[in-house]
């Protein structure tokens, strides 16, 4: 019994960060339609920012967070502004491309001036500082990365829902013509939810980097993020985030009881089936076009 | 009245497809102005070109509002100088409410109580819509669609209003209703600039006519002369005037007119 409630926990704490890099990319697909494949290196190169910013450049903690989070959200707008753009006549597919290249780019980057070993990053919070209640672990950094991800959940659902900029967004990815018809600058939309979106990953990569730090630290949540997206619908932002505890919680027990090998299969399994079952993910309110 | 909006000599090209060869009208202020023409003439490039939606377009040209010139800025821009359209097939945003529509529609605008007043207007022209509020556009019928997209024009109060074929794929009643919705918005200030295949409907609701063929206009003139004009009423309205019965005298007479 103590062994399921711990899995269970595990499976909420790894699930944070995988709903965190589910939601940086349901933000950029919801307005430009691309998964963006370069979600993870994106905020792997934040990440190792801010660590060079603390360790290099002995700033203290928060005022390099912050400057953290202004370069994630200057590195979104960049690549939007200065690559995705560029391209003529998108298509879905020809994006899916430049969005790989982009990571590729950044991984290199990344592995070329940091090296490839594991770095320690001076975080506030160390990995094994953990509450323990009865003869349940839970380390303190999976309780911030479980807050950080239902509060921003919240912050951009109720962005979305309700603000009038959220609105525009939703309206540029609807029918970018019929945005441009009322005003809206669709570029600057654009833009501005590859800085959003950045700005999320790079959350969930300094909560990660306590752990792992090195140029393939962003691989798996990245990964299991974009799966959870993919079960979630692709747009919604609670679906992503539900989506992203059960395959946390589901691919623990997988591991605890079935297989540990095959624990991170686990979820690429879970999105066939899903696919198969429901393939417009499992809580999207799509309104379906008649022909 | 003076000109509110001048184009002078446009020419566009989508690529190397030259659509627009030399076009040049102007709406008077406070008017209705028609533009008729059969499908594939170039209406609605036309239209696109004012609106700055062809990129790099018009290749030649001026396009003036308000005695601005206006050509090759971003649509926004000139959606913000006081130009609403209504474009060819309605383009809803199928996931947005009635409601979150007609925010859309005053995007630009900052005056809370205004948008309040306006939205209450929309649903004076278009009671079917005040029912359907909270409802997904997807889920509307055409016709509701079409009123949803006017409704939204008009929550920018533009002093400008386009219209692209707003009768296309209507009932005839729908399209009777439609147009006289456009008399009154008229009637309360809004210039109104019209395209439309349904030559007899716009001829009889605008002031000035103006006829394309091919990307040239082909005919200008006041619409109640166009509406007693025999080549517009054999060609655009289908009324045959019996002495030319054959295809080829046609052909030969319509040729004749560039
Ligand atoms: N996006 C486009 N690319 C290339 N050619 C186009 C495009 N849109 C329209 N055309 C061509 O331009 C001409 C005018 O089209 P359009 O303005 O849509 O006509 P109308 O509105 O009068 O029916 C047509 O010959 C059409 O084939
Ligand atoms: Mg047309």
């Amino acid at each position: 019994m103590i062994d399921l409630i711990q899995m269970i926990v595990n499976g909420i704490a790894v699930g944070s960060s995988y709903a965190l890099m589910g939601l940086a990319m349901v933000i950029i697909y919801k307005t430009s339609e691309v998964p963006n494949f370069a979600q993870g290196e994106m905020a792997l190169i934040s990440s190792f920012f801010a660590m060079m910013l603390l360790t290099s450049f002995n700033i203290s903690v928060y005022p390099a967070f912050f400057l953290t989070f202004v370069f994630a959200v200057l590195l979104g707008v960049f690549l939007e502004f200065a690559i995705l753009r560029r391209a003529k006549e998108p298509n879905v597919l020809g994006m899916i491309v430049i969005t790989i290249g982009i990571e590729m780019v950044l991984l290199g980057f990344v592995s070329w001036k940091f090296g490839a070993e594991q770095k320690t990053m001076p975080f506030p919070i160390g990995p094994y500082d953990s509450f323990i209640i009865g003869d349940i672990f839970i380390s303190k950094l999976e309780v911030l990365t479980l807050v950080a991800a239902l509060l921003l959940m919240s912050v951009l659902y109720l962005f979305f829902k309700y603000s009038k900029l959220g609105l525009a967004m939703k309206a540029t990815q609807q029918n970018s013509v019929a945005a441009q018809i009322v005003g809206i600058r669709t570029n600057r939309i654009l833009m501005m939810t590859w800085g959003i979106s950045s700005l999320v990953g790079a959350v969930a990569g300094l909560l990660i980097s306590p752990t792992i730090m090195h140029p393939f630290m962003m691989w798996d949540p990245m990964l299991k993020g974009f799966a959870a997206a993919v079960m979630g619908g692709m747009t919604s932002l609670p679906g992503v985030v539900i989506a992203a505890y059960m395959l946390g919680i589901i691919e623990n027990l997988f591991g605890g009881y079935v297989s540990i090998e095959f624990k991170t299969v686990v979820a690429f399994a879970i999105i066939v089936l899903v696919l198969c079952i429901k393939p417009s993910g499992l809580f999207a309110r799509h309104y379906v076009k008649k022909v | 009245m003076p000109d509110l909006l001048e184009v002078k000599n446009i020419e566009t090209y989508y690529d190397l497809v030259y659509a627009i060869r030399g076009a040049s009208f102007a709406v008077k202020e406070g008017s209705i102005t028609a533009i008729l023409g059969n499908n594939g003439v170039g209406k609605s490039t036309i239209l696109k070109t004012i609106m700055g939606q062809i990129e790099d377009q018009p290749d030649k040209g001026i396009i003036e509002f308000e005695g601005v010139p206006i050509h090759h800025k971003d649509t926004d821009e000139i959606v913000r100088k006081g130009i609403a359209y209504v474009p060819e097939g309605r383009e809803v945003f199928e996931e947005l409410t009635v409601h979150e529509h007609l925010l859309m529609g005053a995007y630009t605008r900052k005056d809370p109580s205004g948008i309040k007043q306006d939205i209450e207007q929309v649903f004076q022209y278009f009671p079917v819509l005040k029912n359907r509020t909270n409802q997904w556009a997807g889920t509307l019928s055409g016709g509701e669609q079409q009123m949803l997209a006017i409704g939204r024009a008009l929550m920018l109060r533009p002093t400008l209003l386009i219209l692209d074929e707003p009768s296309l794929g209507l009932s005839p009643i729908l399209v009777k209703e439609i147009f006289s919705i456009i008399q009154e918005i008229n009637s309360k200030g809004t210039t109104i600039l019209l395209v439309e295949q349904n030559a007899n409907m716009a001829l009889s609701i605008s002031s000035t006519g103006l006829i394309l063929e091919n990307g040239r206009f082909v005919m200008k003139g006041k619409s109640k002369d166009l509406l007693e004009d025999k080549d517009v009423k054999e060609f655009y309205l289908g009324i045959k005037s019996e002495t030319s019965a054959k295809g080829y005298q046609r052909w030969k007479r319509k040729k004749a007119w560039r």
